[in-house]
This record gives structure tokens, sequence and C-alpha cells, in this order.
């Protein structure tokens, strides 16, 4: 008989093996409570989960519902649906998809709200508040307890816009065949929207650029380069991280805005050029001069 | 779902016991590897397979103008052998046996706006590759429960695109799809330990199995889970057959 180191090495490991199965259960009042001294860190300001019980139930628990699993009173009425904090899966992140988004990620998001959900901008809150609530949304997620947020992705500064880099823009957007979901035009029209649907299977529309609507993720320049090099997670938007370079990715920022409503500098350089929509018809071509 | 986690406090608490029995017991040597074959049948009229429309995207219409696609879901050959059925050691795996060698690397790829192969199996922890062979854009969307430990991503592969090398935590039967082509759909089958996936005439072979007394499943999408006891020792593969039947 002889006890080796070996054998117990793997023995122990075999019972940390079945660990995983106790998470997949729904999580319950003694799993927060054991991540009640959850933290976050915002600029210089330390967030603490157990501080936001009283604003999450004053403003959030409606739709969030008492375990953070999205199921609050107003569920059946809205579309979509409350974000269900348990699997740690978001929307809008500055980091890689697969990747838990930063502290940072989600003040913004909450203080931002989500446009086209019945998600409000939240702009009553001090600093605090905000980095107490992001930690109290982290406590209901066993992700948050074990793994870091993603790196965030590095964007360059951004350049001059000129016609070259919008006509860069569109062939980007011609080559990596945005067109599919978004339409030719950014109508939200393209041959595989009418069947999208989001991780839950729920119908999901694309993002109609023309039609005025902001981001849910944020509108400035440097929204629109992470939207799309991060991807949103849980919907049919995917990253392009791995087929965009970081100069053409400015590229396709300025093309972007020539689809939307807004009067831009990007509207105007297009309406003198006379860009049109690109021709689907021959997406592997590069179409040179308009 | 309290009793997940009851059922996972007594698994717990019966692995304890079993690793203290078998620290009590002699060393086995992991030195002679075996096999365990067999053959998946399927008994009953197939399924009928639903032909896909591809139309909305003229390149996969195209790419498939010869031949008339079709679903996947329940593979039959002409001997009534069954296709992408998954085989795995389900018990009798002692410790945390890496059956894989490095060098192993399954290939996903997209071809033809299809998965190929339809069931990808693979190893936990196991690094796979995702390749596209298309001249059309894909989005290859995993969709795991997160709970497992296995967290879902989303990336598109236009043409042209580097493969996408990843791994899974966690034992899981993972659906596959591309939002852009709503019937291209495919799994990720990721098991503990050695495995196999049965080919066009329902044969398999796991291999790297160390002697001892097992259990196999065998998992097919639709069909679902089928197990069967075997003992390996030197020598011969030991021999697992199934049979799913058609409702
Ligand atoms: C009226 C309902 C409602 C209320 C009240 C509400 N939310 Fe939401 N929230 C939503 C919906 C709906 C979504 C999902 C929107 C979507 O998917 O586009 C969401 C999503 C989120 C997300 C996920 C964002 C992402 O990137 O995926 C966070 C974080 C969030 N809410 C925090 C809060 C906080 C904190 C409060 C309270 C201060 C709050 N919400 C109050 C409806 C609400
Ligand atoms: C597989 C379909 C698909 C492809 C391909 C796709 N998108 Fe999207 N996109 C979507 C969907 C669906 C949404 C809406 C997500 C939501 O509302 O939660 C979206 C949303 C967006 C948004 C708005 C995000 C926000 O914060 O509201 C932008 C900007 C965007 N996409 C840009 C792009 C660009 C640029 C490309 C190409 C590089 C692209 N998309 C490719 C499906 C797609």
């Amino acid at each position: 008989m002889r006890i080796t180191l070996h054998k117990s090495l793997l023995c122990m490991a075999a019972v940390v093996m079945v660990f995983p199965l106790a998470s997949l259960a729904q999580q319950t009042k003694a799993d927060f409570d054991a991540r009640i001294g959850m933290e976050s860190h915002i600029a210089n300001v330390t967030g603490h989960a157990k501080n936001a019980q009283y604003d999450y139930r004053r403003y959030c628990v409606g739709c969030h519902g008492d375990r953070g699993d999205g199921m609050g009173e107003n569920f059946p009425w809205v579309d979509p649906k409350p974000r269900d904090f348990q699997l740690g899966i978001f929307k809008c992140r500055s980091t890689p998809t697969g990747t838990l988004p930063t502290d940072q990620d989600l003040s913004d998001t909450i203080g931002r709200g989500l446009d086209r959900s019945n998600m409000p901008p939240w702009n009553i809150f001090t600093e605090q508040q905000k980095a107490d609530l992001v930690a109290w949304v982290k406590h209901f997620s066993p992700r948050f307890a074990t793994e870091k947020p993603g790196t965030p992705i590095q964007i360059p500064s951004e350049p001059e816009v000129t016609a070259d880099r919008i006509k860069a823009g569109r062939e980007v957007f011609s080559r990596v065949q945005c067109w599919k979901c978004h339409g030719v035009t950014g109508e939200a029209n393209g041959p595989s929207a009418s069947t999208l649907q989001d991780d839950l299977g729920r119908p999901i529309a694309a993002f109609n650029f023309t039609e005025g609507s902001r981001p849910k993720c944020g509108s400035s320049d440097q929204d629109l380069y992470r939207i799309f090099m991060t991807g949103l997670d849980g919907t049919p938007m995917p990253s392009f991280a791995d087929n965009i370079k970081p100069d053409e990715a400015w590229d396709l920022v300025f093309y972007l805005r020539t689809l939307m409503s807004e009067p831009s500098k990007e509207k105007a350089i297009a309406k003198q050029l006379g860009l049109k929509p690109v021709d689907t018809n021959a997406p592997a071509q590069p179409s040179g001069q308009q | 779902m309290k009793n997940l986690q009851k059922l996972a406090a007594v698994l717990m608490a019966v692995m304890v016991v079993l690793c203290g029995a078998l620290l009590l017991t002699h060393e086995v040597s992991a030195a002679t590897e075996g096999k365990i074959s067999g053959t998946v049948k399927y008994e009953g009229t197939p399924p009928h397979m639903r032909g896909i429309d591809m139309s909305k995207d003229p390149y996969c219409a195209k790419a498939n103008a010869s031949t008339s696609p079709h679903m996947e879901n329940v593979a039959v050959g002409s001997g009534g052998g069954l296709e992408n059925v998954v085989l795995y050691i389900s018990e009798g795996l002692s410790g945390p046996a890496l059956s894989q060698p490095a060098t192993n690397v399954p290939v996903f790829d997209q071809k033809n706006c299809e998965y190929t192969p339809h069931v990808l199996a693979m190893d936990v922890g196991q690094t796979f590759k995702v390749t596209t062979s298309d001249q059309t854009a894909h989005n290859i969307h995993p969709n795991p429960n997160p709970m497992t430990g296995n967290i879902p991503w989303n990336q598109s592969q236009p043409p042209g695109a580097p493969p996408v090398e990843k791994s899974w935590k966690a034992p899981e039967m993972i659906e596959v799809k591309c939002n852009i082509h709503p019937w291209m759909h495919g799994w990720f089958a990721v098991v503990k330990g050695p495995y196999a996936t049965t080919d066009a005439n329902g044969n398999y072979t796991i291999s790297n199995v160390p002697p001892g007394n097992y259990t196999v499943t065998a998992w097919q999408e639709t069909l679902g889970t089928q197990t069967a006891k075997v003992t390996v020792a030197g020598g011969a593969p030991a021999k697992a057959d199934f049979t799913f039947k058609g409702k």
C-alpha cells in the first residue's frame, strides 16, 4: 500500500472539478451575501456594493429584479428584456468579445442608458452612487468574483477626416460585409436582417443608421470605433477586431457618419463626392473612386 | 434550483470518499493504453431533413447549386450508421486525464455556408480552430451557458479572415450559429477526457484509454444520450455498439 502525493493531487483536482456544478444553479441570497464585499474602482472613486442597496431597490429593482436576473415586475412589458446580471454578459464594453466589461464601462452605461430600450439614462447619481451601483451589479454574477475584466482595446488617436479616408471606409464596409445585416444604406434592411435573434432567441433588429437614433453604447467617434471592434455580446453584432486594422477602423467610423442622418463633415464630403452605397455584387472587388 | 446545488454537494462527498478508497488501492500503471470502438446505428425510417433555402446569399446558393443542401440534425448513412454522434467516457476516468497531445487541434471550417464538421468534439481545455473557406462573410457565434464557466463570444469572419483559436473551460454541448446565415447550425461537443465522433457509417474508435472499467456515453444532438459499460484491458479494443430508435 503506497500513498503517493501524485495520486492525492489527482484526487483533489477531481473534487475541484465538481465545483462548477454548484454554480450552474440559480444564484441564491447566500451567494449574493458571500459577495457583498464586491468593490468597483472608477478613476479615484471606490464603489461598495453594500452601499447601493437602497438606490437599487428604489431605481432598478422594478426591471432588473431582486436577484438581478432581469425578472423584475416590469419584465413582461419590457422589450428588449432587462439584463440578467447573473450571466455577466454585457453589450457595452471596451473589452474584447467574451470578456467582462471594466467598471468604467458599466458606470458609463448606467449614466448613458440604453437607447431603443426601457433602460433610461441615470444622470441623477453622483459618481460615488454610480460606482456603488456598479459594484452591486457585479455582485450578482459569480464571474466577477473569479474573472478579471478583459484588457480594453487600444484606440489610436483620431486622424483628420479626408475624402480618401471616407472612400477607404466604404471599402471596409463592403469587404467585411456590415451590409449583410445593416443594409447598404444603413437602414437595417440587409439580406440577413429579418432573421436576426439575440442569445435568448428573441428577434432583434440591426441598428438603423439613418433614422437619427443613438447607438446604445455611445455616439462619439471613439464609441463607434469601440462598438464594431468589441461587438455587442448577447446579440448578433460580432467583433471585427481580427479583421479590421486600427487605421482602417477610423476610415470605417468616418464612413458610418455618412450613413447617419445628423449633419456632419463626413456627410458633406460624401455628398460632394457623390458617394454611392456599396455594390454587393462585387463585395471582394475594391471599387476605387466614385 | 436548489436541487442542483444539493446534487453538487452530494457528488462532492462521493468524490471525497472515492478518492479515499483510491488512495488505499495499489498503483495502476497507465502505460498500456487501450481503445474503445463500435458502431452507432439508427433503427427505423430516418426522419426527413428539411431542405435549406440559401437564396438570400447568392454566394451560398451558387456554391450549392449542384447539390441540394439540407439540415443535418440526424445524418443516417446507407447502412443505417448514424454520423456525428459523440462518444466519450462519462464515468470511470480517474483524475484529470488530459487525453489530447497539444498538436491535435480540431478544425471547424465554414465551407459552402455550412459547418464542416457539423459536430466538433474536443476535450476541456483543448485548443481548436475555426476557419473559413468561403467568399462570403460569416460570424461565428457559440452560445454556451455562462454559468458553466464557458463564456459566449461572437466574431466575424469575412472572406480571407485568419482562423479564430479558442478553447472551452467546462464540459458542455455548445450550439454554434451564424447570425448572417440562420440555417448554419453546428455544435462544439466539449467533453472531459478521450472522445470520438462517428463517421458516415456510424463507426468510431476512442483511443488513449487507460485500462479500467468505464461508462461510455453516446450523444446525438436531437436523439439524446445512451450509455454502455465497458472494460478496457490491453490488447483488443473494448466494444460498445449503440442503437438509436426512430419515433
Ligand atoms: C424601466 C426598466 C429599467 C430600469 C428601471 C433599469 N433598467 Fe437597466 N436595463 C433595462 C433594459 C431593458 C436593459 C437591456 C437593454 C438592451 O438590451 O438594449 C438594461 C440593461 C442594463 C445594463 C446592461 C448594459 C449592457 O451593456 O449590456 C446595466 C448595467 C443596467 N441596465 C443597470 C441598471 C441600473 C444600475 C439601474 C438602476 C439605476 C437600471 N439598470 C434600471 C431596463 C431597466
Ligand atoms: C450579423 C449581423 C451584423 C453584422 C454583420 C454587423 N452588425 Fe452591427 N449590429 C447588429 C445588430 C443586431 C445590432 C443591434 C444590437 C442591439 O440593439 O443590441 C447592431 C448594432 C450596431 C451598432 C449600434 C450599436 C449600439 O451601441 O447601439 C453599430 C454602430 C454597428 N452595429 C455597426 C456595425 C458595423 C460597422 C459592422 C461591420 C463592420 C456591423 N455592425 C456588422 C448586427 C450586425
